[in-house]
């Protein structure tokens, strides 16, 4: 009669630590975090050569990205396919700070290129840099509160919620290149000089900006991890697993996700804000569809269910685009297509999960 | 007022045009222990999906302690002191058995409290875990859980938000034997000091656990009153008892006995099944 007990969902693996576990067990993730941060912000930047830690630190820009999505799709199962839009707000909010520094009271040289005679008022309050980067964070989380509070309420969810936020990217892309004056188009904002006084050609100021990418990071990810393992955390969790159920309990599951999809929107401006001045670009073309679905893809590969793999994930597979394109221009596409299936098909997890697989195999073994 | 707890007056609910409960009155008092009994489709279930705000009446009005539950959403109604368990048990498998009993003990702590960690186990997830025996699989994943310790978790969340009316949906049913005399023990437990709404299909488990019971058929009360009352009523036994051979087992499990006409035409669709849907 009662057979629909729900299928056996994989119930070990990732499951956050409680503290039942032994004191060896609860040191290793502050331990794995301490390495990493030395590595990221001490050896990293003596390694590498300047070329290679720009890289890095464009990847680290998605990877903060991608803790968002970790935390709206991988904890909340909000599958957020337009999460370029707020990482776009914020660099372009970014880009237009530094083209009005660089332009010093003048117009901005694009503008001058579109014929535009006078600063459009849009723009106006981006001179100063406190707002611009003030906007760069409060704009997505205010565009996602909105959305939010519009979406969940209907209680539009799944599928519906990734098309309508896929939408929303391709939309933004038409609305960016159509304002060629206000924007600069298909071009986007390009050709920064000058960040506070340094010169953002300078292999010391690139060395700085990516110690500045790896600490937001590192803060975020804290941010982050300390939100999913409260009481909102678990509640996101139950929510993402049954979302009428959560309703029965008090709650209203679309204040929740709210909240939460907000965090990530603001996460993802930020990381835009920072990516502009590293790779000195911002346009359309960074902001679609396609980033915004590569940035999905990258989350799924590392593993969803843990904040540790959406950010290991953005890592990899910026690091894997750039080496592969590098010698098969074309190729990677379909590699990135056929890994995202592959991932999704056999392991749910990700690399992460396969790594945990791993661990949990060996003393097992070790026991018989 | 110094009315009743539950005032349910004048319900009607329709699916399609299919009338689910057409004119249904329901009065419970603080403190009462009520079963609610009826063949499939009775409307039952609906009845306490209205309560709860799941679904919309046609027409009628529900009354907690005075206030209209009509039109309220689904937490609002929890908020007011509203709680129940579906048939088939939800509880959130990724979770522990604690965490399951935490989220449902801290609704009312505010949003931005609940983004501190969870330190040990508050007074009231610890007294519903103990009410439940659930203590010693207090770190386990839900979804590891047995049927029957799936159904006391959900009566352990129900407890552990101390509504001031609990509602249980069938908590007996899929259970073995051992099962039904323990969740009885915990049913008879709980109604010490709460006001409790029980549908039950179980005639065995109704005997031996029910003081009032009201009967609903085809959308309507037919009967209500003590068990004895109940069961000696010719109506009730027209159409539900004397539709089983033997008291005790489901309807519909194993070949239906000789003599038993009336199965078909009120077992019809069960119109509960829209309940945790999508869960």
């Amino acid at each position: 009669m009662t057979a629909t007990v729900r299928g056996e969902r994989d119930t070990v693996g990732l499951a956050p630590p409680g503290p039942g576990r032994p004191w060896h067990a609860r040191l290793l993730g502050p331990a794995a975090f301490t390495a990493i941060a030395v590595l990221a912000l001490v050896v990293a930047p003596l390694a590498l050569e300047p070329f290679r830690l720009g890289l890095l630190a464009k990847y680290l820009c998605y990877a903060i990205v991608a803790l968002g999505i970790g935390l709206a799709w991988g904890q909340g199962g909000m599958l957020t396919l337009g999460q370029g839009v707020f990482f776009g707000l914020g660099g372009y909010a970014m880009g237009m700070y530094l083209k009005l520094h660089d332009a010093g009271g003048h117009l901005p040289d694009f503008m001058v290129w579109s014929g535009v005679e006078k600063l459009p008022p849009l723009w106006v309050p981006f001179g100063n840099p406190v707002f611009a980067i003030a906007f760069a964070v409060a704009g997505p989380v205010l565009l996602a509160l909105l959305l939010g509070t519009l979406v969940f309420r209907q209680r539009v969810r799944g599928a519906y919620f990734a098309i309508l936020t896929q939408a929303l990217a391709a939309a933004t892309v038409i609305l960016l290149v159509g304002q060629q004056g206000l924007t600069g188009g298909t071009n986007g904002l390009t050709n920064f000089f000058d960040l506070f006084g340094q010169d953002l050609a300078a292999d010391e100021t690139q060395r700085g900006l990516y110690l500045v990418v790896a600490a937001v990071l590192g803060l975020l990810y804290l941010v982050a991890r300390q939100l999913v393992r409260s009481r909102f955390g678990r509640l996101l969790v139950a929510i993402r697993d049954g979302e009428d159920r959560v309703r029965f309990l008090g709650y209203d599951p679309a204040t929740v996700k709210t909240v939460t999809f907000a965090v990530s929107a603001g996460m993802a401006g930020l990381a835009g804000a920072l990516f502009v001045p590293v790779v000195g670009i911002i346009s359309p073309a960074l902001l679609g569809v396609v980033p915004s679905l590569e940035l999905v893809v990258a989350v799924a590969v590392g593993g969803r269910f843990s904040l540790a793999g959406a950010v290991l994930g953005a890592v990899v597979m910026g690091y894997a685009k750039t080496s592969f394109s590098e010698q098969f221009a074309d190729g990677w596409l379909y590699l990135q297509g056929a890994l995202f299936i592959l991932v999704m098909t056999l392991a749910p997890k990700g690399l992460l999960g396969l790594a945990a697989r791993a661990r949990d195999l060996l003393p097992s073994r070790r026991r018989a | 007022m110094n009315g009743a707890l539950l005032e349910v007056r004048g319900l009607r609910v329709e699916f399609d045009g299919f009338r689910a409960i057409d004119g249904v009155d329901l009065t419970v008092e603080q403190g009462e222990l009520r079963f609610l009994i009826g063949p499939n489709g009775a409307g039952k279930t609906t009845l306490i999906d209205v309560i709860t705000g799941l679904t919309r009446p046609a027409a009628g009005s529900v009354r907690f302690e005075g206030w209209d539950l009509v039109g309220r959403r689904e937490h609002e109604i929890v908020r007011m002191g509203v709680g129940r368990t579906f048939q088939t048990s939800v509880v959130f498998e990724q979770l522990t058995v604690t965490e399951n009993l935490d989220l449902a003990a801290s609704f009312r702590r505010p949003l931005w409290a609940l983004a501190r960690r969870r330190r040990g186990v508050s007074e009231a997830v610890d007294a519903a875990m103990r009410t439940t025996g659930l203590t010693e699989l207090a770190g386990r994943p839900a979804g590891v859980l047995s049927h029957g310790q799936r159904q006391w978790l959900e009566i352990g969340m129900l407890i552990a938000q101390r509504p001031r009316l609990l509602l249980l949906d069938e908590p007996v049913a899929g259970m073995s034997g051992e099962e039904r005399v323990r969740t009885g023990e915990l049913l008879t437990e709980i109604a010490k000091d709460h006001t409790v709404i029980v549908i039950e299909h179980d005639m065995d488990f109704l005997r031996r656990y029910a003081s009032q019971v009201t009967v609903l058929h085809e959308g309507k009360v037919l009967v209500e009153g003590s068990v004895e009352q109940v069961r000696a009523d010719p109506r009730v036994q027209e159409v539900y008892l004397g539709r089983r051979a033997e008291p005790g087992t489901d309807a519909g499990a194993g070949p239906g006995p000789a003599g038993g006409p009336a199965e078909a035409p009120d077992a019809g669709p069960v119109v509960g099944t829209s309940v945790g849907e999508g869960m």
